[in-house]
């Protein structure tokens, strides 16, 4: 009897010093993640303005988010193309252009610094520079595309062209994933690609079963975290929509984000728009919980297909 | 098989996707409510005074202004805040904290359904019977009208707006005009004669009527047509109103006549900001343009190479007989429900919005309407002989503004965007599309009660 109780009082003392070490994560997991998380899921049904006593609502919110808010869907719409086309083009062009980076021979640090620079620049400033730059009057890029006899498009201020331009911006700045994709380039064993050489393999070959197999968790990492920065795309789109549509907000103006014709707005901006603009936090955590549940969605997807992308043992 | 690579990264993916929720919830779904405050007004005390204007001839205005009030409170004082938006009061408003305002200024009349009917502004209503000064009597009455929502006084009108027309007097000889036009029909005929093509652009355009041309937004067009935009239920009348789908008609004209609206956008895409010595108007690209009062004064500033004239916009063919008339709006002054010196906060807002000398004096410094029937008359009153039209268009009766809502302008977002729609050409049918903002309004309208 005496050594199970000493055994159990052990058991005990060594779970309470694990909850020990492990409590700062634990406060902050509860003060940073399930706090909120329970408040947003309680607000949700709840009518609150932020300044009198919230009330029960029921399933007022949603119903109004999914069937009456009328820059819900289309939000939601621009904000997987941003996750899908972005995302992957993102990948692809770092991949492309740390590849690239590694292969040259002279001059490595003036292109790596050339790539990277663009990284660093800020949100706002660099939306204002390509809203410049592309700006279907005055901008260069058209200018250029003029002269040499192809049709210039609106870029910002034309609706079928507002993501590309988007998504090219962002392709600007794909210095981070150019220096990950790069330091995992050069960690690849080279006596791989000398036997895969001695083998006969083509230049496709060695990428595809040398190069890929070793830099799949990465590429997964750029994945995952893309996506999860795309759906989280706010500044860019809202400032891009703001300079191309030319509306300042001043007296009697009202700007609604997503200029033009919806086509830059994002879950973001509706969180904001909903919470801040039109003191209805109740839509704005509903629209805040889609977000959530469709980053959870696309991780945990992500995550059932590495099996494809990391092999045992990474 | 899970790897630990794929751990770490599930878990930074968790973390990650959980800070998404964490920093928008956690900002979105707080708040606290409103406190009162039996501050004693007549001790020392500082206040914060967050307001709109950026110019800098506006903050020296507002300076000037602050410092006739502590000359006459001389234990306030008071701490300028500028360039601060409406989100940002917004947000203060409702968050509170020593670095809050206790009184704001804002330039958007649309909020003040919103500010007054959730409590984020106190009601001035008791504060103006202690002071034994009648609203009715002080302010003008479209003013009068747009500081209050179902009954709560949350807002003072702080001078005001009045919207009319700028003409390039120089292009009108040029092209033969001789006087402003009066009507909507006079109008697009000018703006025709005033537009000179240059390639797939324009040397000069009679009028830019985009909505995303700056005050050209639909409320602007629409008070020239003077709509309803509620019945006495409180329902939407924008299907119903033949003044707005007259409105949407006579913009959607002009934008097809004047080159239709792809080109135009591109055009507007090359012309100067708002706010800048740009303005296409001031650089002679644009002939005519709707604006507030405030744009004699830069345009001035400008120094163009043109006369400028100023009349009150046109008005619909078959309402000749109330040419004259125009959008007024304004900017408002309020305290907030977060601050803890309400009656100091008081004497500020008493002083800046009722106190004759200083409404003038603010008003000849940046140049925008007086906002008190004292002040209109005031022989102080220093103007242009041409900003006597806005002075003229504040004080007629027919003038419109467009009234406070619940969900503040979300209405007016509505009809904006449909605005957009067909002037686009996205939408075609526009009883269906006037149909479907309707019912659209009232449903935000139903979500925010």
């Amino acid at each position: 009897m005496a050594a199970t109780h000493t055994l159990r009082a052990k058991h005990r003392r060594s779970a309470l010093r694990t909850l020990a070490f492990l409590s700062p994560w634990l406060i902050g997991f509860a003060v940073f993640f399930a706090y909120p998380m329970i408040s947003t899921v309680y607000f949700s049904f709840m009518h609150y303005d932020g300044f009198r006593p919230p009330t029960w609502s029921g399933t007022k919110n949603w119903t109004y988010v999914f069937e009456h808010y009328p820059f819900f869907w289309p939000a939601l719409r621009n904000t997987l193309w941003l996750v899908v086309i972005m995302v992957t083009l993102r990948v692809l062009f770092g991949l492309g252009i740390g590849m690239l980076i590694t292969k040259i021979k002279t001059g490595t640090g003036v292109f790596r610094t050339l790539f990277y620079l663009p990284y660093l620049a800020p949100p706002v400033a660099a939306t204002m520079a390509f809203a410049f730059l592309l700006n279907p009057g005055t901008g260069p890029v058209n200018s250029i595309l003029e002269n040499v006899g192809i049709p210039a498009p609106g870029w910002f201020n034309d609706p079928n062209w507002s993501k590309p331009a988007l998504t090219l911006m962002f392709l600007w700045g794909v210095g981070d994933l150019m220096v990950i994709f790069m330091a995992a380039l050069l960690d690849v064993p080279k006596e791989q690609y000398e036997a895969a050489e001695l083998d006969g393999a083509s230049a496709w070959q060695r990428f595809r079963f040398v190069t890929l197999p070793n830099i799949s968790p990465i590429i997964m990492f750029a994945v995952v975290t893309g996506v999860i920065a795309a759906m989280q795309c706010y500044t860019q789109p809202l400032v891009a929509g703001k300079v191309a549509s030319g509306v300042i907000q001043g007296a009697g103006t009202m700007f609604e984000p997503g200029y033009p014709e919806h086509s830059t707005l994002t879950l973001p901006q509706l969180v904001y728009n909903l919470g801040f603009q039109r003191f209805d936090y109740g839509s704005a955590c509903v629209v805040a919980l889609v977000l959530f549940a469709l980053s959870m969605a696309f991780t945990a997807l992500l995550m059932r297909r590495r099996g494809g992308l990391i092999q045992a043992g990474d | 098989m899970p790897t630990r690579i794929s751990e770490v990264v599930r878990k930074a993916a968790f973390a990650l996707t959980a800070s998404t929720v964490l920093l928008l919830s956690t900002t979105a779904c707080t708040g606290q409510s409103a406190t009162g405050s039996d501050d004693d007004a007549s001790k020392e005390t500082t206040l914060t005074f967050w307001h709109a204007w950026s110019a800098p001839n506006e903050v020296k205005a507002v300076k000037s202004l602050i410092a006739g009030f502590e000359k006459a409170h001389p234990n306030i004082q008071v701490n300028v805040v500028g360039n601060m938006t409406d989100d940002k009061i917004n947000q203060a408003l409702r968050a509170g904290g020593t670095k809050a305002p206790d009184v704001i200024s804002s330039f958007t009349t649309n909020n003040v359904g919103k500010f007054c009917s959730s409590g984020a502004l106190v009601d001035l209503n008791p504060y103006f019977e202690k002071a034994d000064i009648d609203p009715s009597t002080t302010f003008p009455k479209a003013m009068n009208e747009y500081t209050q929502f179902d009954g709560n006084r949350c807002a003072a009108p702080l001078l005001g707006d009045a919207y009319g027309l700028y003409y390039n007097k120089t292009a009108f000889e040029k092209a033969g005009i001789t006087a402003p036009p009066k009507t909507w029909s006079e109008f697009a005929a000018d703006a025709e004669k005033l537009t000179i093509t240059q390639g797939n652009t324009f040397k000069q355009l009679g009028f830019m009527p985009n909505y995303h041309g700056w005050e050209t937004t639909t409320e602007h067009y629409l008070g020239q047509f003077s709509p309803t935009y509620f019945d006495t239920a409180g329902k939407s009348t924008i299907a119903t109103d033949p003044a707005v789908a007259s409105a949407f008609t006579v913009q959607k004209k002009l934008v097809d006549d004047l080159g239709g609206f792809k080109k135009l956008e591109t055009f507007r895409s090359t012309l100067g900001d708002e706010w800048g010595p740009k303005h296409p108007f001031q650089t002679g690209q644009v002939a005519m343009q709707l604006d507030g009062e405030w744009r004699l004064g830069m345009a001035l500033d400008a120094k163009p190479d043109f006369e400028i004239g100023v009349a009150p916009l046109p008005v619909p063919d078959d309402q000749a007989a109330q040419y004259g008339k125009g959008y007024i709006t304004g900017t408002i002054a309020g305290i907030a429900a977060t601050s803890k010196k309400q009656n100091a906060a008081w004497e500020l807002v008493k002083y800046m919005t009722t106190d004759t000398d200083a409404v003038v004096a603010f008003s000849n410094a940046i140049h925008n309407v007086p906002s008190t029937l004292a002040a209109l008359k005031s022989p102080d009153l220093k103007y242009d002989a041409r900003f006597k039209t806005f002075l003229d268009i504040a004080a007629n009766p027919n003038s419109t503004t467009s009234p406070a809502s619940i969900n503040g302008g979300v209405y007016l977002t509505t009809v904006q965007q449909l605005g957009y729609d067909y002037e686009s050409g996205k939408v075609t049918d526009l009883k269906a599309g006037l149909q479907k903002a309707a019912s659209q309004i009232d449903t935000d309208i139903a979500q925010a009660k």
